[in-house]
């Protein structure tokens, strides 16, 4: 219960900008991302994980597992202090190379996303920008390769231009661009009409600045959270084109190539198959946790209603 | 007040917890309504009128919100030490609401009569035919053109007013003899609302229920209703007979809202604007001490601000008139001893 | 409708050329050579020139592109390049089998996901929603083919409660085999009396269908709380409720109801999806012959495996977003715009 502003005098007009209104947005949608313990928990893990990516060569107990092969007496030896995770058919250690697969899920998935994102960016806010028959084509595009599932078209990049783990980030980051662009587009579109946008032009603010003040500020939201969960299903895809075959190739300790080599062990060597794959599920788990607040976060009507 | 009220309520509090504080909505500190008896309840939007009706019939989730009273009673049982079965059984068949905006307040993916006939049937047991004759008689009697075509039409086919009167429809399928009606019309075309308006007052009429009737129209309330409470800010601040509040207002609430009418005498843009100055409103538990002119050093303080009463009915909840009656017991009429306030009362200063 | 049917349609045709366009360009764009993978590397110039003619590479861009398209509707998917048999043939062969455990998937999916996901947004932010909820996660983000392979290191090796793959038991598969009528071994079983065979390929069934379903069942949960979450703040809700009407028919009749849409829409895209990793779990599962088909295929680089699976999938997916799209449009608000 405030006082109200003298009326008598016109109180002078507050340029309410996008941005400001979304930083006074920010500051209690933190409040609320933070309360949860659950994505509390999620975000120290994220943190964990990316300490490790960075350390995981100085801080794997055994370096030499990552690439090369250790000991052949060491061969699938069972969990034990010496081996956290146990060893593989060529005597390597498990922990060390999950350890290390951190790193590679974690770099290649950023960058896949982030390719996506950018390109997607670009496209979709020249398609809003340039209206009409480019708009159009540019969406019929994006329809055509979102009628693919994504990771078949992925499967068939990589499998015609070779595997490796460099042309699975270039493939999904292809399959994925098409995504964000008609994502911001759509946001774009959508922000362009509304009223704070028109009347920042009725009173004279240039193009440019409309579009950078107002309209991605506007637009960018449901990016970063889809851009999040994104991250865990990149994760996924590239693990499972791994164990295909077309992803990462051996000796990398790619998470989904491991899973893939322990088949042929998976009746003895139990622990060959399952760290690996916890791995990928805990990750993917907190990309899924983190996304999920930051839609709750970022989305309007599902906050605190009576 | 008698033991034959429909409706009781003494000292409700109802507030939502967010997630950083408490924030208190509603203030009541009496209101009770007759058997047969039309209450109108005024405020402003967001004074909490709807969600004292919500909360009258346990529909406001407990967390977040939180109801608690000294009495909630119809017809003599309380109300919220009620179970959510027992709840569910009275909802409908005793007690019921009239929606604000009809468009939402139905299914959209039911056609009228489906959402008829499933209230009828699930509640009194009717079968199908059974329940379909039902929901034609409580077509007309609501005054819907052509009911058999009715029944057909899906929300969206319907015109504003034809919804109100399937919602009218729907609060009375099974029988409730005390109607919560939250600005019934509000959502409507003038035209209409008058039309609608009349229907309701029909039924009161011929059915005898209660109403509780809620608007931000004092003007609406008079025409409709026996009784008024003025809701301010969460706040009953008066209440009484119709013409005794309209004809002698005792809050400076109630004031505004009648001379916010513009007479024809008056013109727009003579002085008769308030100016509103910086005024700090957290030194009163008053809603209206920011807007009030009649500010005194009587309105602040936190303790509990009752409504006291003039006459058998009419009740304020202003500290300056209670002072100012304390100060002027022999003023012909309250109306006369609140102009006479001086700025400073002298003596007891402050309501209770 | 029947115009917005007509162009909803039309639509898809269009975008199933440009898929048919794209899968053309990423197959020429490809530093891989066909030829030398048809013919052999030792090939001699005289076969690879036959290679060539065979391929139909020797003529221009736009022709092969139009020969390429009429193939395909004409049934033609080219021959793979190592069962040496038409592709189109060998997928068909294997169809009935994916299709059985897709339907049981998406049934399970439907039964559990749904309610789940109704008991989670009514009771948000208590107990039930936040079990629901880190369940549903969890299955999700819980890869196919781990989550299968560890089903069965669970269920086969340790508590032998269930068989390790195929679709039968060899001596049942012997002894009892199904006659063929629609393929569907279910079907089939049931009608010609053979319950041996019929209960055998149940058991058999009940692995890959919970790896199969797992993972959408997340997704359903998760899509279905959304919907009706926001569904529950709408007025007639509170409407129903204050009519006294009992809370499974606000829940289910009047809520559900108005959520289905884009719990239907994810829905077409998960069973999309599990076509996509029907073919891993076949594999893992040892399913009659389409997943050994396919991941070798992969594997190998057999392109025009590759292709023809690749286009049943486009065209699948294709088909379910159709659908789904439709389904939208037959709710009655949606008609009307």
């Amino acid at each position: 219960m405030s006082g109200l502003p003298a009326t008598k005098q016109a109180a002078a007009p507050v340029y309410l900008t996008a941005s400001r209104a979304r930083w006074r947005q920010f500051r209690l949608q933190w409040h609320v991302l933070s309360r949860n313990t659950l994505q509390k928990i999620a975000i120290v893990y994220i943190a964990l994980l990316v300490l490790v990516a960075i350390t995981a060569p100085y801080i794997a107990p055994h370096p030499e597992s990552i690439k090369g092969t250790a000991s052949a007496e060491e061969v699938l030896k069972a969990p034990s202090w010496h081996h956290l995770f146990g060893t593989d058919e060529f005597g390597r250690d498990i922990f060390s190379r999950v350890l290390y697969g951190a790193r590679i899920s974690l770099v290649a998935s950023v960058i896949t996303v982030f390719l996506s994102v950018t390109i997607g960016c670009i496209v979709g806010v020249v398609a809003a920008g340039m209206r009409g028959i480019i708009d159009d084509i540019i969406m019929r595009i994006c329809d055509i390769f979102l009628s693919f599932p994504m990771i078949v078209l992925a499967i068939v990049i990589a499998a015609f231009w070779g595997s490796g783990l460099r042309n699975a980030v270039i493939a999904l980051a292809i399959t994925g661009w098409p995504f964000y662009a008609r994502l911001i587009r759509g946001s774009a579109v959508s922000v362009r009409e509304r009223p704070y946008v028109k009347a920042a032009h009725s009173i004279g603010a240039s193009q440019r600045s409309v579009i950078f003040r107002h309209i991605l500020p506007g637009s960018i939201g449901p990016v970063l959270t889809m851009a999040s969960l994104d991250l865990g299903s990149i994760v996924l895809m590239l693990a499972a084109m791994s164990f295909l075959g077309v992803g990462a190739q051996p000796p990398l300790p790619e998470w989904g190539l491991m899973i893939n080599q322990s088949r042929t062990y998976f009746l003895s060597a139990w622990w060959y198959m399952a760290f690996p794959g916890i791995a990928i599920s805990l990750t993917v788990l907190a990309f899924n946790l983190l996304g999920d607040g930051l839609n709750e976060v970022l989305s309007p009507r599902t906050r605190g209603r009576a | 007040m008698a033991t034959n009220d429909h409706l009781r309520i003494r000292d409700l509090s109802v507030g939502f917890k967010t997630f950083q504080h408490f924030e208190p909505v509603l203030d009541v500190w009496e209101l009770h309504i007759e058997h047969g008896e039309a209450y109108g309840l005024v405020g402003e939007s967001g004074a909490g009128k709807t969600v004292l009706a919500l909360a009258i019939l346990g529909l406001l989730r407990q967390p977040p919100a939180r109801v608690t009273a000294a009495e909630l009673t119809l017809e003599g049982e309380p109300l919220l030490a009620k179970s959510a079965r027992e709840l569910r059984e009275l909802r409908g068949r005793r007690i019921s609401m009239i929606f604000q905006d009809p468009m939402s307040a139905l299914d959209p993916a039911f056609n009228v009569g489906n959402q008829l006939t499933e209230v009828i049937h699930q509640r009194e047991g009717l079968d199908k035919s059974e329940a379909g004759a039902r929901a034609l008689e409580l077509m007309r009697l609501v005054e819907l053109p052509d009911p058999e075509m009715m029944l057909n039409k899906y929300p969206h086919q319907l015109s504003g007013g034809q919804r109100q009167r399937v919602i009218i429809a729907l609060a009375l399928a099974c029988g409730a003899q005390l109607l919560i009606a939250d600005e019934p019309t509000r959502n409507l075309d003038v035209t209409v609302q008058a039309s609608v308006l009349k229907t309701i007052y029909k039924l009161r009429q011929e059915l005898g229920v209660s109403l509780l009737f809620i608007a931000n129209n004092l003007s609406l309330v008079s025409t409709m209703c026996d009784r008024v409470g003025i809701l301010s800010k969460g706040r009953i601040v008066e209440t009484g007979l119709v013409r005794d509040v309209v004809r002698t207002p005792l809050h400076p609430y109630t004031l505004d809202l009648l001379h916010a009418v513009p007479r024809r005498e008056e013109r727009l843009g003579d002085e008769n604007q308030k100016v509103f100055a910086e005024v700090d409103s957290t030194i009163s538990r008053c809603g209206h001490y920011a807007r009030c002119d009649a500010r005194g050093p009587a309105c602040e303080g936190q303790d509990v601000l009752p409504l006291t009463f003039v006459s058998a009915t009419h009740g304020v909840a202003c500290p300056q008139v209670t002072a100012s009656l304390a100060v002027y017991p022999a003023a012909a009429s309250p109306t006369e001893a609140r102009e006479e306030l001086p700025t400073t009362p002298a003596g007891t200063g402050g309501g209770d | 409708m029947g115009r917005f049917l007509v162009r909803r349609l039309g639509l898809s045709v269009l975008v199933l050329f440009g898929v048919l366009v794209i899968m053309f360009a990423v197959m020429h764009v490809a530093p891989v050579d066909p030829v030398t993978q048809y013919a052999g590397i030792r090939a001699t110039p005289e076969q690879r020139v036959e290679a060539e003619t065979t391929l139909g590479l020797d003529k221009p861009l736009v022709v092969q592109i139009g020969i390429y398209i009429k193939n395909f509707f004409s049934g033609d998917w080219g021959v793979s390049l190592m069962t040496k048999r038409a592709v189109l043939g060998d997928i068909g062969q294997t169809l009935p089998y994916t299709l059985e455990l897709i339907f049981f998937s998406v049934i399970l999916m439907t039964l559990i996901g749904i309610p789940l996901g109704v008991i989670s947004a009514n009771k948000k932010d208590r107990l039930p929603d936040h079990a629901s909820r880190i369940l549903a996660v969890g299955l999700i983000s819980i890869p196919t083919f781990w989550l299968a392979l560890a089903l069965i290191d669970i269920f086969s090796n340790s508590l032998h409660l269930l068989p390790l793959s195929g679709a039968f038991s060899t001596t049942v598969g012997l002894l009892h085999p199904v006659t063929k009528i629609t393929g569907f071994p279910v079907i089939d079983a049931l009608v010609t009396g053979n319950f041996t065979a019929f209960w055998d390929h149940i058991v058999h069934l009940v692995l890959p269908v919970i790896a199969m379903t797992g993972i959408a069942l997340g997704g359903t949960q998760r899509i279905t709380r959304a919907a009706m979450v926001e569904t529950l703040t709408e007025e007639y809700v509170t409407a129903k409720r204050s009519y006294g009407l009992p809370e499974r028919s606000v829940l289910y009749r009047h809520a559900l109801k108005n959520s289905v849409g884009p719990v239907i829409t994810s829905t077409a895209i998960y069973v999309a999806q599990m076509i996509v990793s029907t073919f891993l779990i076949e594999e893992i599962f040892s399913w009659p012959r389409v997943g050994q088909y396919v991941a070798t295929g992969v594997s190998k680089l057999d392109y025009p495996v590759i292709m023809g699976v690749t286009l049943v999938s486009a065209v699948a997916f294709l088909i379910l977003n159709t659908f789904a799209d439709i389904m939208l449009a037959i709710d009655p608000r949606v008609r009307i715009s």
